[in-house]
């Protein structure tokens, strides 16, 4: 129902659009002075009053249909007034349920009565919504199509449209930012409703695997989240050891020695490798490096655990690296051909030119894409999940295994699950942490790539 | 076959004995972009102490013949060059010549100011750095004082050295880059077209500049000014479409030219 009137509505406004142009285009106007705006504004005008107006209506009862006829079947159920919120939400989707026809035992006379209720209420709501449609669309087609005189300036009105348009569209973008970072919040509070802050900030260990149910056998529980912060920044430090001094060196060869041959030919290799899926890397990691890491551990006689934080790092700094370098070879092509010409004009040898001239102009640039990186090995899950560790150990031997705060929000969430329960609650409270950690990462980021743009 | 009179070769020698030595010297040099041939058997005489100006349209040529004598060109990939260049008698292009120190023999101010992303002391004291010129921290200071004062430029940033070379104007960023060039000491200083960015007032004080430094150094500048051309050398080279097509003394050039092409370029008829 609704998908046809938005198909009647773009029909409408595409008729009203020729309609318009027609009308712009028609001798009456052309004849006595100069047009403000060309037939096209016009008929585009036209069409933005017969279809927005009703396309913003129709979204707007679409999105409060449901919860206005709800209230209305709930307010005239017998006895509703005593109910509590939960018990009229069940009440609601037992009506709803049988009235689509799914019925799980026989309703109640008052069920009945109120299916009823709600099936006269939609019908009389679709009604109404067509009716209204037609008539905006109506309205609006022939106050757009009218609003056409010489002197009208359709131009401006089209242009003002599509700006308000744009601001809308960017805005749907930050509110569901703001969304996201609301409802995160909000269940952050809630845990630390139930474990304090302070031991959630300071607490030097990890062991959230409390009881759910009563019939559950489990520890006490601890919730510092010390020891998974220094495993995720373990973790990032082994794969930046591996994605920095990797990609800044490729990218300089890449620039500044190879050939247009192995250049086209690498490139797209590197690329490539920035679009493997992360769980790919996560088999590679845990099938290939892993063995390898350990077997490498015990040869030269240390502690060795099957899933290290030296294969996730590792792994995850050659996923980085094409990240880095892509980055870190922008930032050398932004110097200009000029200046390494005044430096080998000066006898520098091309190390040298790179070293001294290429290295401190194009850093802003580099620093940015490290944060990048480092900010994407923070917040990166898979291949953690499938290589590094569960338990949280706080070691400084890159062949034991740690664990880090992305693998502890998916082991938390996975499973009995139930949002009145620090445990469960504990997922929020770490991806708190986690987002503010990478937004603050990328805020630097951005700035200092945004510094190091005003140079030149 | 035309014997001398005795009197004749002692005059041709004792004109010999005035003119300035050969500094630089270039022997039929082509040179290639690729397919296409941007130079033809150019033959040109650099002299010692003397300012040679290079002339001619645009696109004929100047700042590749400029470019193969501290062999910039070696820079460009697809840019090949033949023929002989000598710097004091040696060839340049020889495989024994280590191209390094060639640069710091040749050096080169570009069309527009190209000054390091770095403090305006840094961007002075780069060359001497590089090629180890000064054992300590007050010999390098001494060195970047002095170019920038023969650079012209001390005064106007003596109280700002650790500011960065980029932030200055135009004319000072030029000056700034003579002043780079003049810091590790080289015979020969090229120029291509080192005023074509700057105004009236920065261009006045960079001719004045050019004069001054003759004194100590060879320099061959790339003009597109009859008049910068006229005002600051002595020799003025005329090419056209990858030709030489007349050398002589600047003077003679620009009044009493011997190719037809030099007087309507000079006049100008064309370019
Ligand atoms: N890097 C290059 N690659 C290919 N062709 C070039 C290059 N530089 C110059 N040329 C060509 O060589 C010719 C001479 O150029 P150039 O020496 O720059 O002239 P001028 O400095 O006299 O204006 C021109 O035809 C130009 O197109
Ligand atoms: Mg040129």
């Amino acid at each position: 129902m609704a998908g046809y009137l938005f198909g009647f509505m773009a029909l409408a406004a595409f008729v009203a659009a020729f309609l318009g142009a027609a009308r712009g285009r028609s001798k009456r106007f052309a004849a006595t002075e100069k047009t403000h705006s060309r037939p096209i504004y016009h008929g585009l005008n036209a069409a933005i009053w017969t279809g927005v107006p009703a396309f913003v209506f129709l979204l707007l009862w679409l999105l409060f249909q449901n919860s206005v006829i709800d209230m209305l079947v709930i307010g005239s159920y017998p006895g509703a007034d005593s109910l509590s919120g939960s018990e009229k939400n069940l009440l609601i989707s037992e009506i709803r349920q049988v009235a689509a026809g799914s019925v799980f035992r026989e309703p109640t006379p008052e069920i009945t009565a109120a299916v009823a209720h709600l099936k006269s209420l939609q019908a009389l709501s679709s009604w109404a919504m067509l009716a209204v449609v037609a008539a905006l669309v109506a309205v609006g087609a022939f106050l757009g199509i009218r609003a056409i005189q010489t002197r009208y300036p359709a131009r401006h009105s089209v242009e003002r449209s599509v700006t308000w348009f744009m601001m809308f569209s960017s805005l749907v973008a930050i509110l569901t930012t703001a969304g996201i970072v609301l409802s995160l919040v909000y269940e952050a509070l809630q845990f630390f409703a139930r474990v304090p802050a302070t031991e959630f900030l300071f607490g030097l260990r990890w062991e959230p695997q409390i009881a759910i149910r009563a019939d559950q056998v489990a520890g006490q529980g601890a919730f510092g989240m010390i020891p998974v912060l220094f495993g995720t920044f373990a973790v990032s430090a082994l794969a930046m050891a591996v994605a920095i001094p990797t990609g800044i060196l490729s990218a300089i060869y890449l620039t500044e020695y190879a050939n247009e041959r192995f250049r086209a030919v690498v490139k797209p290799l590197l690329e490539i490798l920035a679009g493997i899926p992360t769980i790919v890397y996560g088999f590679f990691a845990v099938l290939t490096v892993a063995p390898l890491v350990r077997s490498l551990g015990l040869s030269i006689g240390i502690d060795s655990a099957p899933n290290s934080a030296l294969a996730a790092g590792g792994v995850m700094g050659i996923m980085l690296i094409p990240f880095i370098s892509s980055l870190s070879d922008d930032a050398f092509a932004a110097v200009p051909r000029a200046i390494r010409e005044g430096s080998f004009a000066l006898g520098a040898t091309k190390g040298e030119t790179i070293r001294k001239v290429l290295l401190p102009a194009a850093l802003p640039g580099i620093v940015g894409g490290v944060l990048l990186a480092l900010s994407r090995a923070v917040g990166e899950t898979m291949i953690v999940v499938m290589a590094a560790g569960l338990i949280a150990k706080m070691t400084l031997n890159p062949f034991e295994s740690v664990t880090t705060v992305t693998v502890q929000i998916v082991t938390l969430l996975i499973g009995d699950s139930e949002f009145d329960n620090p445990k469960t609650l504990a997922a929020f409270a770490l991806g708190l942490v986690l987002f503010i950690i990478t937004l603050g990462l990328n805020l630097i980021a951005l700035r200092t790539v945004r510094k190091y743009r005003e140079k030149y | 076959m035309n014997i001398m009179t005795e009197a004749a070769v002692e005059q041709k020698v004792q004109a010999g004995l005035n003119e300035p030595a050969v500094k630089m010297k270039g022997e039929s040099v082509d040179v290639h972009y690729g397919e296409k041939q941007a130079l033809f058997g150019v033959n040109l005489d650099i002299r010692e102490n003397q300012v040679t100006a290079l002339i001619g349209p645009s696109g004929c040529g100047k700042s590749t013949f400029l470019r193969c004598l501290n062999r910039m060109n070696d820079t460009i990939d697809i840019a090949r060059v033949s023929g002989k260049i000598t710097l004091d008698g040696e060839d340049v292009y020889d495989p024994k010549i280590d191209v390094v120190e060639l640069r710091a023999r040749v050096g080169m101010v570009f069309q527009k100011p190209n000054p390091f992303p770095k403090s305006i002391y840094e961007n002075v004291a780069y060359g001497p750095r590089i090629h180890g010129l000064t054992k300590n921290r007050a010999e390098l200071d001494g060195i970047v004082e002095s170019s920038l004062k023969k650079a012209a430029l001390w005064n106007e940033v003596k109280d700002r050295l650790n500011e960065s070379g980029t932030g200055l104007s135009g004319g000072q960023q030029q000056r700034l880059c003579i002043a780079r060039a003049i810091a590790v000491s080289p015979e020969v200083i090229l120029m291509d077209e080192p005023c074509s960015a700057l105004d009236p007032i920065a261009t006045a004080k960079v001719e004045e500049l050019i004069d001054e430094l003759r004194e100590n150094y060879t320099i061959v500048i790339v003009t597109h000014s009859m008049q910068q051309a006229a005002r600051v050398s002595q020799r003025t080279a005329m090419f056209h479409i990858g030709y030489l097509v007349e050398e002589g003394a600047t003077e003679k050039m620009f009044t009493n030219p011997d190719d037809k092409r030099t007087q309507d370029y000079i006049t100008g008829r064309f370019g």
